[in-house]
């Protein structure tokens, strides 16, 4: 059976079809081609997948979409700020290095987003606790954790990911 | 995954109504029925999730007791509890990460009865009565085995009532690739004795552990039970842990939650 599901993504309402088994992810990634949202592993594990459902963050690849009716849904394409530049945290990913290949990009913006409203000044363990849900292949996690740390307002000079370097 | 249809019912008895169809299943936060969807272990023609119905949510507190609605999720009890049953708290705010436990529930978990999952322990150890749309069922009762519950088909568990403490802590020994716990261990102290449940290590799921727990009630403290042994009889193997590895995680487990109860 179809079912017209409406919320709002990113401030925008939006209207779809949709069936019972169609995930979150797949109405974004599939039906509004918002492919920010990557699908790494699709059983729940790796967080490359998170949004902001009513600004919690959750892993839309475990979510149907019939159970977003009525939300606010925001996605890593509504993060920039008005004027198209980098927000906070996207600007302090690229200054201090969270990326390299990419791909959990998104998932790790949006939980961070979720972990500064909730804590704005957390300590390395707690930035380090609050991602385990993300998994990166890529960079070791410590200048995703200085990133995170940077887009905080805090000092990061004297964290882990520093140390090591110097 | 095979198809279905997904109903949003408002009320209890709306949801007891949609399961009764052949095949229906209720869908709590589905941070564990999605995956076994995807992976067409279950086929079911309708889910009916239980988070759209104001009567399972919330917690209230009557000074001995918490009720905590069916469809609490695990960020929830973790904020709301902090105050008032802090080892619940903790064992709410350690489950999975953070976006599970914004969509996990206490009785998606409990309903599920996994062997290696945190909140049979808290229940079994709080001696928690589950309510469902049709009775109050003891957690002594209640958990029958890994996967298995006393739950009869279509039956919902509308809340869990949680008697509270004078003191209790829960150990978990994570096993980090999965974070369910590898060997959990939750003690919880009350003015009638001690009770001791043991999750992650066991085939017949969560137990409780009698021997400490008589060690426990006649001397509150972790050396109380240095001389008791566990034995790895029907304890899970796999390739995280031996038997006699989470038979001695067990005890060790249980004398830091002594230790560190408050
Ligand atoms: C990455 C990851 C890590 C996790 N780590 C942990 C962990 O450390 N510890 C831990 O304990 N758990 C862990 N979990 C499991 C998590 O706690 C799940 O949320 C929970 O087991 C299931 O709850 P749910 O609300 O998501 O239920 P669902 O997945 O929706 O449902 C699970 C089962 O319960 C049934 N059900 C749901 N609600 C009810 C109800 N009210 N009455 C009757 N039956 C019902 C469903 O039909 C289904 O059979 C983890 C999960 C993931 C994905
Ligand atoms: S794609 Fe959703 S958690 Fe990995
Ligand atoms: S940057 Fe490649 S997975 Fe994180």
């Amino acid at each position: 059976m179809m079912t017209t599901v409406t919320m709002t993504v990113n401030g925008k309402s939006v209207s779809e079809t949709v069936e019972g088994r169609t995930l979150l992810s797949t109405l974004l990634r599939d039906d509004l081609r918002l492919t920010g949202t990557h699908i790494g592993c699709d059983t729940s594990q790796c967080g490359a997948c998170v949004v902001h459902v009513n600004g919690k963050a959750v892993k839309s690849c475990t979510m149907f979409a019939i159970e977003a009716q009525g939300a606010e849904v925001s996605t890593i394409e509504g993060q920039a700020n008005a004027d198209g530049s980098l927000n906070v945290i996207q600007q302090a990913f690229q200054d201090h290095h969270g990326l390299q290949c990419g791909f959990c990009t998104p998932g790790m913006v949006m939980t961070t987003a979720s972990l500064l409203k909730e804590n704005p000044k957390p300590t390395e363990a707690e930035v380090r606790t609050y991602l385990e849900g993300n998994i990166c292949r890529c960079t070791g996690y410590h200048n995703i954790v200085k990133a995170i740390m940077a887009a905080s307002g805090q000092d990061v000079s004297s964290i882990a990911a520093e140390q090591l370097i110097s | 995954m095979y198809a279905f249809d997904i109903e949003r019912p408002t009320s209890v008895a709306d949801a007891v109504a949609a399961l009764k169809d052949q095949d229906a299943q209720a869908l709590g936060g589905g941070q564990t029925l999605i995956p076994t969807l995807k992976q067409r272990l279950a086929a079911p023609s309708k889910l009916v999730s239980l988070t759209n119905i104001a009567d399972l949510q919330g917690i209230a507190n009557d000074g001995d007791t918490l009720r905590i609605g069916g469809a609490v999720t695990h960020a929830t009890v973790a904020a709301e509890v902090r105050l008032t049953y802090p080892a619940l708290a903790d064992l709410a705010s350690h489950i999975g990460d953070p976006a599970v436990r914004n969509r996990g529930t206490i009785s998606g978990s409990l309903a599920n009865n996994d062997p290696s999952a945190c909140y049979p322990a808290v229940a079994l150890a709080s001696g928690a009565t589950i309510i469902t749309n049709t009775r109050a069922i003891a957690a002594d009762d209640y958990f029958q085995g890994m996967f298995t519950t006393a739950l009869d088909d279509g039956e919902i568990v509308t809340a869990v009532s949680m008697p509270i403490p004078e003191k209790a802590n829960y150990q978990k020994f994570v096993q980090p690739a999965s974070r369910f716990a590898l060997v959990g261990v939750f003690v919880a102290k009350f003015a009638g004795g001690v009770r001791v449940a043991v999750t992650g290590a066991s085939n017949e799921g969560v137990h409780r552990w009698a021997e400490a727990e008589a060690a426990l009630t006649a001397d509150f403290s972790a050396v109380a039970i240095a001389g008791l042994t566990v034995s790895a009889d029907n304890l899970i193997a796999d390739l995280h842990g031996s038997p006699e590895y989470r038979a001695h995680l067990v005890k060790v487990m249980t004398g830091r939650a002594v230790a560190a109860a408050s």
